[in-house]
């Protein structure tokens, strides 16, 4: 099976030269869910940051999707980040666009044709359950919603990781529901690996999952 | 609302360069209508003790455009009504020969100071009036009127590029955040900054149409036009094809530096 995320001896820190990560080794399959869990401030979100590129490795290697994020190349890099769908948990939506147009984005940044962004744009947000709202602008929708229209845009261009840094932690259940459908949906209809940053487990998944927790710097996975 | 705020205060700034920049071209074309019409009523009298040819006095400086021999007569009838014709006309041959010279354009103290050096060195010239302590008065309040204009055009280009610069943080911050998520999800640099290019490529568009109105306006303002009469110059003062062109030029590269600026301090968030 094909490894999408292989971390061997990896180190993260931020600039204050403080370790967050210490020397871990892990690996991720294709097609395989993923929960990362730990207490706050252990290292899970940063851990998530390093698997797009916007923490590079301080020490050992982290090879997502072929690239060695180690000394990546800038270009290297969105060659990469085009093929994630990321969630995050301040949703990251552009204000001043509508929703339509932020769930384009991956389809604009990958060079889909007009008609085909169109189509899956209306897609998704069917999926969502926004459709009707096609048109507002992020700050015009509640925290769910915006949540939503960021699943949607994390789902657009059919990546081959998503990565979600903890994507319903703030949700109401009808919108959190609404999320994990979604991320089961893309595991199991397109076998998209997926990654989902957590503190907890949710008890409805429906799907075989791997659990990797993190503590004190270091991650194991849990049986 | 804060979108168009942000908007005028780049259109506002970059009018104001544009401003200076065309009052700058103004006086300088101004100086130069005002210098030729100087230049066409200045000449330097040359006395010498033999005749001289138009070519010899031509060829002393490339600033001589003409040359006209001054006729005696009348600095005779001055000296004495009374004097026969014959002892007129020996006269005439014994008095040095009066020419006057006019030149090409209007020139600088050191050009005058050079002419006058190069025409004593002919042997056959005693005496050069080149009316200097005139020159230099009429000089110095050129260069004093175009140094007052420099100056101001300066310090407007000063002032509006550190409007600018202030500008730019506040473009930069309103900007970063939508470079930051199209950046998180691979998108390359021209296509995260081409709304920032394409906003201020407008904006230089419509600073430039603004400039075109106002000098389009002010040139073709009698008042003024009977200003430039009234001291005897013509001066185009906006020329709407090739001063639009290089206005809007200016704009625009100046817009473009303002967006490049803003891409390069971008710094990814962490």
């Amino acid at each position: 099976m094909d490894k999408v995320i292989m971390a061997k001896d990896l180190s993260l820190s931020y600039s204050n030269n403080e370790t967050i990560i210490n020397q871990v080794n892990f690996s991720i399959n294709s097609g395989d869910f993923v929960f990362i869990t730990g207490a706050s401030g252990s290292g899970k979100s940063t851990l998530l940051k390093s698997i797009y590129g916007a923490l590079k490795p301080k020490q050992g290697s982290l090879i997502v999707g072929g690239v060695e994020l180690k000394g990546v190349l800038k270009s290297k890099l969105n060659f990469l980040r085009r093929h994630i769908g990321i969630v995050f948990q301040d949703y990251k939506l552009i204000k001043e666009w509508t929703i339509e147009k932020n769930i384009m984005l991956p389809l604009i940044i990958n060079g889909y044709d007009k008609s085909i962004t169109q189509s899956q744009v209306q897609k998704l947000l069917k999926h969502v359950r926004l459709n009707h709202q096609s048109g507002k602008y992020p700050l015009e929708l509640s925290g769910g919603e915006q949540q939503r229209v960021a699943m949607a845009r994390a789902l657009a261009h059919n990546p081959i990781l998503i990565l979600a840094d903890e994507p319903t932690g703030n949700l109401d259940d009808y919108s959190s529901q609404l999320i994990w459908n979604l991320l089961e949906g893309a595991k199991s209809q397109l076998n998209t690996t997926i990654v989902v940053v957590t503190h907890h487990i949710p008890e409805s998944i429906n799907v075989d999952y791997k659990h990797f927790h993190i503590e004190y710097g270091s991650i194991h996975e849990v049986n | 609302m804060k979108s168009i705020k942000n908007h005028l205060s780049l259109i506002i700034a970059l009018l104001s360069i544009l401003f200076s920049i065309q009052v700058f071209i103004i006086a300088d074309r101004s100086i130069d209508a005002y210098k030729e019409k100087l230049a066409n009523n200045y000449s330097v009298v040359v006395v010498s003790q033999k005749r001289l040819t138009d070519k010899t006095l031509l060829g002393i400086n490339k600033i001589i455009s003409s040359v006209t021999e001054l006729e005696p007569d009348g600095i005779i009838k001055r000296l004495n009504a009374n004097i026969s014709p014959k002892n007129t006309e020996l006269l005439k041959l014994t008095l040095p020969k009066f020419y006057k010279l006019k030149l090409k354009y209007f020139p600088t103290p050191d050009e005058i100071n050079e002419l006058t050096q190069d025409l004593l060195k002919n042997k056959n010239i005693k005496k050069v009036e080149d009316f200097s302590h005139t020159h230099d008065t009429t000089y110095k309040l050129l260069l004093l009127f175009k140094g007052v204009i420099t100056v101001f055009s300066i310090s407007m280009l000063v002032v509006t590029i550190l409007l600018i610069f202030k500008e730019l943080k506040i473009w930069q911050f309103n900007h970063s955040e939508r470079m930051n998520v199209m950046g998180l999800f691979g998108a390359p640099v021209w296509l995260r900054s081409a709304v920032l290019f394409r906003l201020s490529i407008v904006d230089a568009l419509i600073a430039s149409v603004l400039a075109f109105i106002v000098f389009a306006y002010i040139s073709s303002s009698t008042w003024i036009l009977q200003h430039f009469s009234d001291v005897g110059i013509e001066v185009q003062m906006f020329n709407p094809v090739n001063d639009f062109l290089f206005l809007l030029v200016i704009a625009i590269t100046l817009s473009i530096l303002l967006a490049s600026l803003i891409v390069l301090g971008h710094k990814e968030e962490v």
